[in-house]
C-alpha cells in the first residue's frame, strides 16, 4: 500500500501529493499576505516563516520526485478522452517544474537580496544562500520572476483541481477518488 | 573620589593624551559639558546567524556630561538619541528599522539614558550605570566610558557597553539576528 502500482497510488504518493498542495496554496496565501502587512514587525516574521516553508516545499518536492521516478504511474481510466489523455501529463509536467522552480526562485531571491538576511528555516539551522551576485537589480528581477511564478503556479494548481472536480463530479471516475486512499482505486463509481 | 581618576598626569604618563591636554589643570576637568551630534558619534553593531551582521550609527543625538570635581561618583550623564536618525547605509534596513517592528519612531521619538552612577574602574576609565528608556520600556544599563583627552574646553571620551534589545520590545529577527546590541560611542562634550 506504500508503493503506487498501475492502478492506485500508494500512500507514500498519496501523502506526498496533499502535504505539498497544501503547503503550496498556504504559502501563496502567506507570500501574498506577507507584502500586504501594515505593521513591518509582523511581515518580518511571516517573510522568515513563508523562507522556512519553501525550503520545507523544496526538500518535499525533491522526495516526491524520487519517489515518482521509483514507481509506476496508476493508468487513467478507460474512458478518459484522447485529449485530456495528453493535456494531463503535461499539466502534471507543468506541476512539477512549478514545484521545483517556485520555491528555488524564492531561494535565490533571498541569495542576491542586498538585505543579506540569513536563512534559518524554523529557526533550526542555517540554509546557506545561493553563490550567486548580490545587487538591488537582481533582487528586483527575482522579486518580479518569483511573484510572477507564484501567480502562474497557482494558476496551474487551479486548474488542477477543477479537472479533479470535473472527474469526481461530472465524469464520475476514481481519478480523484484514487488520490484520497488506495482503497478507492478499484472501485467503480457509479452514476446516480 | 578624587577627579584624578580623570587626571591629567596618569594619562599623559599613558600616552593618552596630546601635549596639549597635559596644559590644563585638573580642576578644570570639573564642570557641565554638552553633548552635540557634531564631532561624536553613537554607532551600533548586531551580529547575524551565520557570521556578519548589522552596523549602524544615529546621526542626532545630545546630552550634558556633568564631571564633579569633588566626588566622581556623583557626576552625570545624561543623553537623548532621536531614533529616526538611524542610518545603516541602506535606505530599505534604516526604514524598517524605524518601523512599528525596532524604534517605531512614529510613537517613540526619543531613546534617552540618565546616569544613576558612576564607578571608577581604572586610572582613566569608570563605569556608568543608568536608566535607558526606549518605546515605553526603561531598564538599568551600564556602560563603560573612558577618557579619550582634554583640550580647552573640550572633553572626550569613549564609552562602549552591550544592551539585550529584547528589553525594549525590539527583539524583531530573534535569532537570526543577536538579542545583543554593541554600542560604540565617542562624546566630546564642550565645558559650558
Amino acid at each position: 500500500m506504500l508503493r503506487n502500482t498501475n492502478t492506485r497510488y500508494g500512500w507514500a504518493a498519496i501523502v506526498l501529493h496533499w502535504l505539498i498542495g497544501l503547503i503550496f496554496i498556504g504559502q501563496f496565501v502567506l507570500g501574498w499576505t506577507m507584502v500586504r502587512m501594515t505593521s513591518q514587525r509582523t511581515a518580518f516574521a511571516l517573510i522568515q516563516l513563508h523562507k522556512s516553508f519553501g525550503f520545507l516545499l523544496l526538500g518535499l518536492v525533491l522526495v516526491r520526485i524520487g519517489w515518482r521516478l521509483a514507481n509506476p504511474r496508476p493508468e487513467l481510466p478507460g474512458e478518459v478522452g484522447p485529449v485530456e489523455r495528453r493535456a494531463a501529463p503535461a499539466v502534471h509536467f507543468l506541476l512539477y517544474v512549478a514545484q521545483l522552480v517556485v520555491p528555488l526562485s524564492g531561494w535565490v531571491l533571498v541569495s542576491v537580496s542586498v538585505l543579506e538576511i540569513p536563512s534559518v528555516p524554523f529557526n533550526l539551522f542555517v540554509m546557506p544562500h545561493l553563490p550567486l551576485g548580490i545587487s538591488e537589480q537582481a533582487e528586483n528581477l527575482w522579486i518580479f520572476g518569483h511573484k510572477w511564478l507564484a501567480y502562474a503556479a497557482i494558476a496551474l494548481v487551479v486548474l488542477h483541481i477543477l479537472a479533479a472536480f470535473r472527474h469526481h463530479f461530472w465524469q464520475r471516475d476514481v481519478v480523484l477518488a484514487r488520490m484520497i486512499s488506495p482503497f478507492f482505486a478499484s472501485r467503480t463509481r457509479k452514476p446516480e | 573620589m578624587s577627579l584624578r581618576v580623570l587626571g591629567v598626569a596618569a594619562l599623559v604618563a599613558f600616552g593618552l593624551v596630546d601635549s596639549t591636554a597635559s596644559a590644563v589643570a585638573l580642576s578644570d576637568a570639573a564642570g557641565r559639558y554638552a553633548i552635540s551630534s557634531s564631532g561624536s558619534s553613537i554607532r551600533f553593531a548586531i551580529g547575524k546567524i551565520g557570521g556578519g551582521g548589522l552596523a549602524g550609527a544615529f546621526g542626532q543625538f545630545k546630552g550634558t556630561i556633568r564631571i564633579d570635581g569633588g566626588d566622581i561618583g556623583r557626576s552625570k550623564v545624561d543623553i537623548t538619541i532621536f531614533p529616526d536618525s538611524v542610518g545603516t547605509g541602506q535606505g530599505r534596513i534604516d526604514a524598517f528599522l524605524k518601523s512599528d517592528a525596532v524604534f517605531d519612531v512614529a510613537n517613540s521619538s526619543q531613546i534617552t539614558f540618565r546616569s544613576t552612577s558612576v564607578q571608577r574602574t581604572g586610572e582613566n576609565s569608570a563605569v556608568i550605570t543608568g536608566q535607558l528608556t526606549a518605546r515605553g520600556h526603561t531598564n538599568t544599563e551600564k556602560f563603560t566610558a573612558e577618557l579619550q583627552g582634554m583640550k580647552g574646553g573640550q572633553i572626550r571620551f569613549h564609552v562602549s557597553g552591550k544592551v539585550f534589545r529584547s528589553r525594549y520590545q525590539m527583539d524583531v529577527g530573534t535569532p537570526i539576528y543577536s538579542n545583543i546590541v554593541a554600542f560604540d560611542m565617542e562624546f566630546s562634550g564642550r565645558r559650558g
